[in-house]
């Protein structure tokens, strides 16, 4: 028989091993999946991984990478550090459709105005609005106990609402000829959202998700803020005692990570998205879930499972035009990419053993 | 006219899919598991359940499947949770993950056909709507009444002292684990059979999670289970009936009631449970916790 024995200190090497060994696991049980339904299982895995990169179409694809990473990148740097202090913002994906609207609505009133200020008051407003929607959950927290996670998940289906409605109510394009969605920014010179560097995909959300990758690294290791939300996930007594108020943690990290989930969906919008329509969220918020644990919760690992989950997003829409993968394999290989993670994930807390039968 | 007794078939309607998988999700937390994949689990029966359906036309054979797929599912996340000791909530925000993405991968043949229909049972009530009125008293004598039911509820409240009396907690949560599963994809079937009659991606729109809530506000108990789903029932009902009485609002506004309508009533509830003597309700003891015997 085998045996687990809890290990006194996390291990540092399987802490880098098991994410690696997780997509590994994930490129196995994929291939049989599709095998399963019918596809070459080793096609399939190189059109996902190794085209977007190094195929035919890479010149196409390998720009993709940023604009799809970015978002992903912006909203898990926020949902790492609250999940650090067992706070669970699931809701991200609400977040991120409210923020967008804001940012728009500034857009879209100052219509056809041009002006420097535009696209930076655009941002503030995203912001603002992803980090009110919130707050939302936040406060119930604080005040009556309600469990964010419930919460800010709910408020994913009425942000989605909000979004339908605006795009066939209020935001609706006056020259649109009737159809519904707002007016495309990407027309809107001072509201929009362009590449910044010719063919590299870089826009102000990889500028934005780059800044949050240094300042959450700055903010979890080297600022007292940052110390009290580990000491709380870790020990949460202990925190305590030490004067931290569980109050201002939940109301900082649900806000924080609003706020780049709005800041996430303004750039969408005001770029690659173009307008605001019923279908804005396109699931970002989940799947950063998956990139915030994927990237251990560390803003360097998150960089690196942000890059990873965009591939597979483009990838995926790559095996969709080539061998004709229903566009759902996506989501799937995602799912299944946490699973095994959470599943090795053993490794760095316990040690395998022979049971010694005395 | 709005008469009332057909309201309240409506009502009874559009709460059993919630009933199903918030009964489920009881069991699961008496026994101290704290599964967030109820989403994925409805969603997985949904589809499991109309495809057996509308390939064998029999809806009741569909019903079976949508239970087997749900207790399918759910033992990935058993086996997470119980043999590799990961954390729940993660595990189950990757179940609710992953279940949608396979249902909307294996349901692109079933879109747009439609279900087999069903024979109505006594009142011209559905049968399954029937099975979730039973199911109340049903898992309130289990809980209350059963020695099973004690079992269940010594491992969900402090899992050491279960497992020092030589309960086998694991196996225990397991079956838990899996029951929740079986009747969430009950509750995902009976939308996709009984009243959409059609598979669409990502049909259960959130149901799973309004179960998780009622489960909350029915302090963890079967009859404030079924008081919660019909709030619900009730909520969707009206919001329908607005819709369709052409009432000035648009109807994407008028579609947020029932969540709107979850947040408030978790809310009140949270309220009581944190302001009243015992906190944090009747929460199971260790519900959410991780279950390691050294020896």
């Amino acid at each position: 028989m085998i045996q687990l024995v809890p290990r006194s200190e996390v291990s540092t090497l399987w802490q880098f091993l098991t994410p690696v060994l997780a997509v590994l696991a994930t490129m196995v049980a994929g291939g049989l999946l599709f095998w399963v339904m019918g596809y070459d299982p080793v096609a399939a895995i190189k059109t996902i991984f190794w085209d977007p990169l190094f195929g035919m179409a890479s010149s196409y694809s390998r720009p993709q990478l940023l604009v799809k990473a970015a978002p992903l990148i912006l909203i898990a740097s926020g949902l790492a550090i609250g999940f650090r202090a067992g706070i669970w913002n699931i809701g991200a994906e609400g977040q991120y459709i409210i923020g967008a609207i804001c940012g728009a609505a500034v857009a879209l009133a100052a219509y056809p105005s041009e002006g420097m200020w535009i696209f930076p008051a655009m941002v503030v407003a995203g912001a603002a609005g992803g980090w009110a929607w919130g707050m939302i959950p936040a406060t119930l927290r604080n005040w009556f106990g309600a469990s964010e996670i419930l919460v800010s998940l709910m408020l994913v289906y009425v942000a989605q609402r909000v979004a339908a409605w605006m795009a066939f109510g209020p935001m609706k394009n006056p020259e649109g000829f009737g159809f519904p969605g707002s007016r495309n920014l990407q027309q809107y010179p001072s509201a929009s959202n362009p590449e910044l560097i010719a063919g590299t995909g870089t826009h102000w959300g990889v500028v934005a998700a780059a800044v949050a990758v240094l300042a959450t690294w700055f903010l979890m290791s080297r600022h007292i803020r940052g110390f009290h939300i580990r000491t709380a996930g870790l020990a949460p007594r202990a925190a305590r005692f030490a004067g931290v108020k569980p109050e201002t943690l939940v109301a900082f990290c649900l806000g924080l990570s609003g706020a780049l989930a709005g800041m996430a969906g303004l750039f969408e919008v005001a770029g690659p998205a173009g307008q605001i329509t019923d279908k804005i969220g396109v699931g970002y918020g989940f799947t950063a879930i998956i990139v915030a644990f994927l990237g251990r919760l560390h803003p360097v690992g998150i960089l690196l499972a942000g890059l990873l989950l965009a591939l597979t997003y483009i990838g995926g829409e790559l095996a969709q035009l080539m061998l004709n993968l229903p566009a759902a394999t996506v989501q799937v290989f995602q799912g299944m990419m946490l699973f095994f993670l959470l599943g090795f994930d053993l490794l760095t807390r316990f040690k395998i053993q022979r049971r010694v039968v005395a | 006219m709005i008469d009332p007794l057909s309201i309240f078939l409506l009502l009874l309607s559009a709460s059993t899919p919630i009933l199903f998988a918030a009964l489920g999700e009881l069991i699961v937390e008496r026994a101290g598991v704290l599964n967030l994949g109820v989403e994925g689990m409805m969603i997985t029966g949904a589809l499991a359940g109309f495809a057996v359906a509308y390939v064998s036309g029999s809806p009741f054979l569909g019903f079976a499947a949508a239970a087997t797929g749900g207790a399918a599912v759910s033992l990935l996340f058993a086996v997470l949770t119980q043999f590799l000791l990961a954390n729940q909530v993660a595990s189950g925000l990757a179940l609710t993950l992953f279940g949608l993405g396979l249902a909307a991968l294996f349901g692109k043949p079933f879109e747009g056909v439609k279900a087999p229909p069903m024979i109505p049972g006594p009142f011209r009530i559905n049968w399954i709507v029937w099975l979730g009125l039973v199911m109340v008293p049903l898992i309130w004598w289990f809980l209350n009444r059963s020695r099973g039911g004690l079992i269940l509820r010594g491992v969900g409240e402090n899992h050491d002292a279960a497992h020092a009396l030589g309960y086998n907690v694991r196996l225990v949560r397991i079956g838990a684990i899996a029951f929740g599963g079986a009747m969430a994809g009950i509750g995902g079937a009976f939308i996709s059979i009984a009243t959409v009659l059609q598979w669409t991606e990502g049909m259960t729109a959130g149901a799973g999670w309004i179960a998780l809530a009622i489960v909350v506000f029915s302090n963890w108990t079967a009859t404030g289970v079924l008081v919660g789903a019909w709030l619900f029932g009730g909520v969707t009902v009206l919001q329908l009936r607005l819709q369709a009485a052409g009432v000035k609002v648009p109807v994407q506004l008028l579609s947020m009631a029932p969540y709107l309508a979850t947040i408030i009533v978790l809310v009140l509830i949270s309220a009581r449970q944190k302001f009243s003597r015992r906190a944090g309700g009747a929460a199971p003891g260790s519900l959410g916790q991780n279950f390691h015997a050294l020896r």
